[in-house]
């Protein structure tokens, strides 16, 4: 794709529901003047896979939960100049972290083997090398690299996302009123 | 057993009443007696002063000398301030955990001794030190430990511990304490000689409008460290309105690196108790409390008794010197809570509740004990007050400086060859202090205790005094060998601890910062971290409630600015944007053991 300059936009989303990327695209037609703005890279919107350079803002959904989380994430303080904890998992681990005071041992039992919708006669947990290992713990983004800036909400309003998009690509202070930072 | 308990608690609660404000001294009573105050005990004292239980188990959840679960018959209490540790409290700490065969937190298996840590208990000019029961011990050695925690296992008697009194009072048959005053440089205000009535006579022959002005003229402040002038306290305090009026006087005496008091209530208890009595003559009180802090419980005997005295000399009770003037004064323990000294929170302890800190305003002054207007001095202010009556408020205030009259008792310890309390004129630099007590190497000072500052070379000639280097008396020296991060992590260990939990910039502030001092000392420091530190401690600093947090953050404010190359050694230089504490081989640990199979990432 021609770079024409622009500079990149990467997205991801580790532990989190998708809901996130669902309020990126809720800026609804405002994404024609965002891709005037910048380009995508590597990020489920356009689906490519893979960095195909440096980016200059990098948004992040969701924790990390296993290793392969943790993985894309450096990739991704690798790539991307400033990156952003969007939403409250990136920013605190949110839902998936309900497991942390529970031992692993017993989620993955609870998963695989005891729970009541479970039918595994084998009574086997998956091993294929293809499923990454979780962590011990749900760790929210900035405890595994640097975070420059943190988005919350559950998920943030695609307002939110729009006003602090536009404010950094155009170098301004961001101005998010009191309704767009507000979650009651 | 658990009808003995019920007597027994109604025992307790009738002598102190069943007034449910002297909570204080009924959990203490049954602690003492039962080495815990179970939730059956609870329930029994709750009903005897018609009082929530929940309000009794508030009490007994805040203080670390209370327990809802049995300790053991002995309680050896030992000192792990950062002073305590420079001089082998480690080792000791070992030996005592070898020879009891317990962890510190725990109890022999017979149930007999109990091992804790104490943050400091005011004996950092002989440390380590420990408590046992309210036994001190001092000068502790590793090999002292095991001979002492033997012999404590055949007698099971504290007292038989000491066997050579320090010096001075400490001697007295109601102290009998092994405790040295190391009074090195008595001076001419507080550790002047004495007459117990003359300052108290002349005070009741002025009005109490005349009192206040003296002590106003001699523009004495308060000595506790915020320097509040003592004469406008009283004056408000005198003015608000309220049907009665308390004096207290503050005998907490926690910070870390302190123990001034400790000797002034050893040597010159009737200088405190006549300015306490002198106060509530100024400001129409008729009641006094006098709150001594746990660890000096040892102190206890002796003090109720120099009180009686008075009482019979008639310079206490009623009409003191046949003046008509009607103050009596009780003593209040606490039972180890750094934040009682903070006077809001003094006043909720002495009230019977947990030592929380209360909003301001309204100020003591206004609505303190039991809502009545209330003043709380510390105790060398008062000592300073007799003074003032005696000579008179210009004698007084020729010594000192013009912002900070008088003398100020100073608490000297760490590497220093002489350490112990000096009474110095306001204004001599810190140079000559360090001079005075033997520490000519000094690389770093902490003025003020942890919730002070930490001064290196460059200021040493800054002055003690209100406007340079104010302080409550903590004098902590160290030397070249000691990193200052690590006392740094030291300080907020015990504020971490000493936290009431109330307030979130506190009670969170504090932990996040003991946990990125954590971090750089490990070595996984970066440089951004010192922004972050300063940011932070900012914040703890003027977000706080009350004055613990408003100042916990003040090692590492202080240490960022004067020994900022400190941290800088010990970090490695800028990061790939990874931070370095987490650790993705430890993090997938567990499921590496559940699942089989090594990590390729992890392991790469």
């Amino acid at each position: 794709m021609a770079n024409n300059g622009k500079p990149k936009l990467a997205t991801t989303s580790l532990a989190g529901c998708f809901g996130c990327h669902m309020s990126i695209l809720d800026i609804d037609d405002r994404i024609l003047k965002l891709v005037e703005l910048i380009e995508f890279d590597k990020s489920p919107v356009d689906d490519i896979k893979e960095f195909t350079g440096q980016c200059a803002i990098g948004l992040l959904e969701g924790g990390c939960c296993n290793e392969e989380n943790v993985e894309i994430l450096r990739k991704f303080r690798r790539h991307c100049d400033i990156l952003i904890s969007l939403g409250d998992c990136a920013i605190m681990g949110g839902i998936p972290a309900m497991r942390n005071n529970i031992p692993l041992q017993e989620c993955y039992a609870e998963a695989y083997l005891n729970g009541p919708s479970v039918y595994n006669p084998a009574g086997q947990i998956p091993n294929d090398p293809e499923l990454p290992l979780l962590l011990n713990r749900v760790y929210p983004c900035h405890e595994v690299v640097k975070i420059d800036y943190h988005l919350p909400g559950c998920p943030p309003p695609a307002d939110t996302i729009w006003e602090a998009l536009v404010a950094l690509l155009s170098d301004k202070p961001v101005d998010l009123p009191y309704e767009l930072v507000k979650y009651d | 057993m658990s009808e003995n308990l019920g007597a027994a608690v109604r025992e307790i609660c009738q002598a102190c009443g069943n007034n449910r404000v002297r909570m204080m001294d009924i959990v203490r009573a049954v602690q003492a007696k039962f080495g815990c105050v179970c939730g059956e005990a609870m329930d029994l004292i709750a009903k005897e002063v018609k009082a929530h239980r929940v309000e009794v188990q508030s009490v007994v959840s805040f203080y670390s000398f209370l327990s809802d679960r049995p300790k053991g018959k002995i309680v050896i209490r030992l000192c792990n301030d950062v002073i305590d540790q420079m001089h082998g409290a480690d080792r000791v700490e070992q030996a005592f955990c070898e020879e009891l065969g317990i962890r510190v937190g725990e109890t022999t298996a017979d149930g007999r001794i109990t091992l804790e840590h104490a943050p400091c208990i005011g004996m950092c000019d002989q440390a380590p030190a420990a408590l046992v029961n309210d036994v001190v011990v001092t000068q502790l050695s590793a090999d002292g430990a095991r001979e002492l925690s033997r012999e404590l296992k055949q007698h099971m008697t504290p007292q038989k511990l000491v066997r050579t009194y320090g010096d001075g009072n400490n001697a007295h048959e109601l102290i009998r304490a092994m405790v040295h005053n190391n009074l090195r440089g008595p001076g001419p205000i507080i550790f002047g000689p004495i007459n117990r009535a003359e300052a108290l006579s002349k005070a009741l022959s002025m009005s109490p409008a005349e009192v206040i002005r003296a002590v106003k003229t001699s523009r004495l402040r308060g000595r506790g460290g915020a320097g509040f002038p003592t004469g406008m306290k009283w004056e408000f305090t005198r003015g608000a309105k309220g049907e009665r009026r308390c004096v207290i006087c503050n005998a907490d005496e926690g910070e870390p690196g302190t123990f001034k008091d400790r000797v002034i209530l050893t040597e010159r208890p009737d200088r405190v108790l006549a300015g306490m009595t002198i106060a509530g003559y100024a400001i129409g009180a008729d009641e006094g409390i006098l709150y001594l802090r746990g660890e000096y419980a040892y102190l206890r005997p002796f003090l109720e008794d120099v009180l009686q005295k008075r009482r019979q000399d008639g310079l206490l009770g009623n009409n003191i010197l046949g003046k008509g003037f009607d103050f009596d004064i009780r003593i209040q323990m606490g039972a180890g809570a750094y934040i009682c000294g903070e006077e809001t929170a003094l006043i909720s302890s002495c009230e019977g509740l947990r030592g929380d800190p209360k909003n301001r305003p309204p100020f003591p002054a206004q609505k303190g004990y039991l809502e009545r207007p209330t003043v709380v001095n510390n105790v060398e202010t008062l000592c300073a007050v007799t003074k003032i009556l005696e000579h008179g408020p210009g004698a007084f205030a020729e010594h000192g400086t013009s912002g900070s009259s008088g003398t100020k008792l100073l608490s000297v310890s760490g590497d220093c060859s002489r350490p112990g309390v000096y009474e110095v004129e306001f204004g001599m630099s810190l140079r000559d202090v360090l001079r005075l007590v033997g520490a000519d190497d000094a690389a770093a000072v902490q003025v003020g205790g942890p919730s002070g500052q930490m001064v290196g070379p460059a200021d040493y000639d800054r002055k003690i005094e209100y406007d340079d280097l104010a302080t409550g008396g903590s004098v902590m020296v160290f030397g070249p060998q000691r990193n200052v991060v690590e006392v740094v992590d030291k300080f907020l260990e015990f504020f971490v601890e000493e936290s009431c939990g109330y307030c979130t910039p506190c009670r969170v502030g504090n932990v996040l910062l003991k946990e990125r001092i954590e971090h750089i000392l490990a070595g996984k420091g970066e440089p951004t971290d010192l922004e972050y530190l300063q940011e932070l401690g900012e914040t703890v600093k003027t977000m706080s409630r009350c004055g613990l947090g408003q100042t916990s953050a003040n090692p590492v404010l202080t240490t960022l600015k004067n020994f900022r190359g400190a941290y800088e050694q010990l970090i490695p230089g800028p990061s790939n944007g990874f931070q370095p504490t987490f650790d993705l081989a430890a993090a997938v640990g567990d499921a590496e053991a559940v699942i089989g199979r090594k990590s390729e990432h992890a392991h790469a």
